[in-house]
């Protein structure tokens, strides 16, 4: 055993500024298994608000801190669906440079969403955490539909004793967030927000979990205004509070 | 100016728009009715039929070669079908698709045209230009028959009058009858029935789209639910197909393929009720069919896409709403919101795609979430949330960007480059919302935070951000470290090996 593996932690700056408690479910989580994460401090954002609003140039100076920041890890894990989703964007994003773009073909290869480092990579679905209570998930467009991330955040939460699992209807539905077009097309973005809430009700869960802090802001702030008492949380999140339970 | 795309929602942009669709509970439940609906049905369908993607794939694969060598199968098509003794035409643009279709009704001095669904007709205002000339255009389709009657256009590329409910159509057929109908899907089916019978028997002219064209025979190909569309080919002399250039498949065993694909993502059927084929006028042996046939190849814009890497695969669409049902916002705000014939995801690129009009690019392209269920959804994988992105890009370098956007944008490049910076803005905010933050929370409803906290309530940043509090957590969880298992370090090193190896880019789906 003679390398030692170095994993890094893609904070990303949404869980970095509101959410650290995601970042330190996660990365207390993988010191139980034996993972210490790196955390290059020099990261900041993957970009995507500037890529997606078709500003490439300006989402490129931010990327190439990110494809900086992991230059030297063997695996990159980061709490959300979505940025890794974003570093998969990465070489079309460079695809006219030759030397950022294998750069970013590296990135990519070695990018990993928590759920799917937890469970492909480490080989863990049962993480021995117990948690007493209702629970719905939501599946994050990013994480399931481009990642593909869609078995591992299930058979984590099967595995949790105690924990009443109800499946949220329309589940794939997207909860509006969408970056900027929340802003742009605030009351379109409204009503599809309303109606993921509507359906997060209907379930009667006390709690909502999910792997993407962006939609859980958006869903978390809908159930919030409207005055409804979900506990809204990172897979992450509950599964360390599950284990520190158990 | 052609296609000026007269959407039936009022309103310059598509938020003024989806504005007015968003406060229309009858539409918003109709078409959430509907597509909701369409979107079990097909998943339905598809799990049954089994190895849905690798139909899709199939599916694909087709749709890129045809388009690749579109000249070829182009002109295979053509040759075919005239040598089957159809008039075969050309039209570069909508104009000229009219004027095509406007000179053969003056020469058979045609009264009526019964018409079957086609998207390409709408495309090309055509009803409006027979109107024009005093032609009476009358849509056979129950779902345009009503929209006719009502003065609109469809909100849907297969749903024409999706966004009504029963009631709404019974009024209208009430009107048209003289007599109150019941809102009874029956009833008023029946209605429409014998209504049409004496104008198919009355019509000059017979007016079709086109599934797919295949090239190896020179044949078209209908697919349908009513019958209407047999009606239309059989029964008057004269035949009028239009056909999007792009709708050519090259054999009838792609047809197969196209055939698996096209119902099942349209409506979850295994096989629309009528599937027609059709080679050529009546030959001297057929009881039935037209003496005369006329084939429109409309290009229109699609052209502009052929030799375009980011758009090319538009072309491979076969219109069959899939996206449209999948889509979250289509299903909040309808298709009159889009501005343009075609609606949902495919139309928010297709209209300006087709007019690469730059100005207006932004407009609908910014009516996404970017969430991926159109792609997900569509049977021959067009990737049309990239797409959007695209979209939007193209506006941004050809200098029509919004101008304070781009400033907000320099600005976030600018913050985002270096993490020292990043944590100064996190400083200031944190000093800053102190001024509107009550109990770890922002309510407050102006500036950029208007639109969104109309419908949520905003956590305020917490006292240290992840990385203020990184130092200490590391050396706490440094202390006392465990080594990792062995099989999960074994197959850490397997991962890492076969990634030198292969140069696998990307475990996921990426």
């Amino acid at each position: 055993m003679g390398c030692s593996m170095k994993v890094s932690l893609f904070i990303t700056c949404l869980s970095d500024a509101i959410y650290p408690r995601v970042g330190e479910a996660m990365v207390r989580l993988l010191a139980r298994y034996g993972v210490m994460v790196e955390f290059p401090s020099v990261q900041t954002c993957c970009g995507q608000p500037a890529f997606n609003s078709g500003y490439w140039k300006e989402a490129r100076v931010t990327a190439r801190t990110i494809i900086e920041s992991f230059e030297d890890c063997d695996f990159v894990i980061s709490p959300s669906g979505s940025c890794t989703g974003m570093i998969h964007h990465y070489p079309k994003l460079f695809e006219e440079d030759p030397v950022m773009h294998e750069k970013a073909l590296k990135l990519q290869s070695k990018s990993y969403e928590f759920s799917q480092f937890l469970v492909n990579v480490l080989g863990v679905t049962d993480v021995g955490a117990t948690f007493a209570h209702k629970v719905t998930y939501h599946p994050s467009c990013h994480g399931s539909r481009l990642l593909g991330v869609k078995e591992e955040p299930l058979a984590l939460i099967n595995h949790v004793k105690g924990l009443e699992f109800v499946p949220l209807p329309f589940a794939e539905d997207c909860c509006g967030f969408g970056g900027t077009f929340a802003v742009k097309m605030p009351e379109i973005s409204g009503a599809m927000v309303t109606e993921k809430s509507d359906h997060v009700k209907e379930t009667e869960a006390e709690v909502l979990v999910g792997l993407d802090m962006a939609c859980l802001l958006n869903i978390a702030g809908n159930l919030r205004y409207r005055n409804e008492p979900v506990r809204v949380m990172h897979l992450a999140e509950l599964l360390y509070e599950g284990v520190k339970q158990a | 100016m052609s296609g000026g795309g007269h959407g039936h929602s009022n309103g310059a942009t598509v938020k003024e728009r989806a504005d007015i669709a968003l406060n229309n509970d009858f539409l918003r439940k109709a078409v959430k009715f509907t597509t909701e609906r369409l979107k079990g049905g097909k998943l339905k369908a598809t799990d049954e039929h089994g190895n849905w993607e690798e139909w899709r794939e199939r599916g694909k694969q087709i749709r890129l070669h045809t388009v690749a060598h579109l000249d070829y199968y182009l002109n295979q098509f053509v040759d075919n079908a005239r040598a089957n003794g159809v008039h075969v035409h050309f039209a570069d643009t909508a104009e000229e698709a009219v004027h095509i279709s406007l000179s053969i009704a003056e020469r058979k001095k045609a009264k009526t045209v019964v018409k079957s669904k086609s998207m390409v007709t709408e495309e090309l205002h055509l009803n409006h230009a027979l109107e024009s000339i005093g032609v009476d255009p009358i849509e056979t389709d129950l779902g345009e028959y009503i929209i006719q009657l009502a003065g609109e256009t469809p909100s849907h590329i297969i749903i024409p009058a999706i966004h009504k409910n029963r009631y709404q159509i019974a009024d209208l057929l009430s009107v048209d009858a003289g007599e109150t109908l019941e809102p009874d899907t029956q009833v008023l089916a029946g209605y429409v029935r014998r209504k049409l019978r004496t104008k198919f028997l009355e019509a000059d002219i017979g007016m079709t789209g086109c599934n797919f064209a295949i090239a190896e025979t020179g044949s078209m190909v209908l697919f349908e639910n009513e019958g209407n569309a047999r009606m239309v080919t059989t029964v008057p002399k004269t035949q009028i197909t239009l056909m999007g250039m792009e709708r050519i498949i090259p054999s009838w065993a792609d047809l197969e393929v196209m055939a698996t694909l096209l119902p099942r993502s349209a409506t979850g059927q295994k096989l629309t009720v009528y599937m027609s084929g059709i080679t050529g006028p009546r030959r001297s042996e057929d009881a039935d069919g037209p003496d005369e046939m006329h084939i429109i190849i409309v290009d229109n814009g699609r052209s502009l896409q052929l030799g375009d890497p980011e758009f090319q695969e538009l072309l491979n669409c076969i219109r069959c709403g899939a996206c449209l049902n999948a889509c979250p916002v289509y299903r909040h705000i309808g298709g009159h919101a889009y501005g343009g014939t075609y609606s949902g995801p495919i139309g928010a690129v297709l209209k300006p795609s087709l007019q690469k009009n730059v100005a207006e690019w932004d407009d609908i392209a910014n009516a996404s979430s970017l969430c991926g269920a159109c792609y997900e959804a569509c049977p021959v994988k067009i990737p049309l949330h990239d797409m959007l992105i695209y979209l939007r890009r193209r506006k941004i370098e050809q200098g029509h960007g919004d101008k304070v956007e781009a400033a907000g944008m320099k600005g976030f490049a600018a913050i985002m480059s270096k993490s020292g910076r990043f944590k100064t803005v996190l400083k200031l905010g944190k000093l800053g919302q102190k001024l509107v933050a009550r109990n770890g929370e922002i309510r407050i409803k102006v500036g950029p935070l208007k639109g969104w906290n109309s419908y949520r309530v905003t956590p305020s940043l917490p006292k240290k951000s992840f990385r203020d509090g990184w130092g200490t957590l590391e050396a706490e969880l440094r202390h006392g470290l465990q080594e990792i298992a062995p099989e999960a370090r074994a197959r850490m090193e397997q991962i890492v090996k076969d990634r030198a190896k292969g140069g696998g880019h990307g475990h996921g789906h990426g």
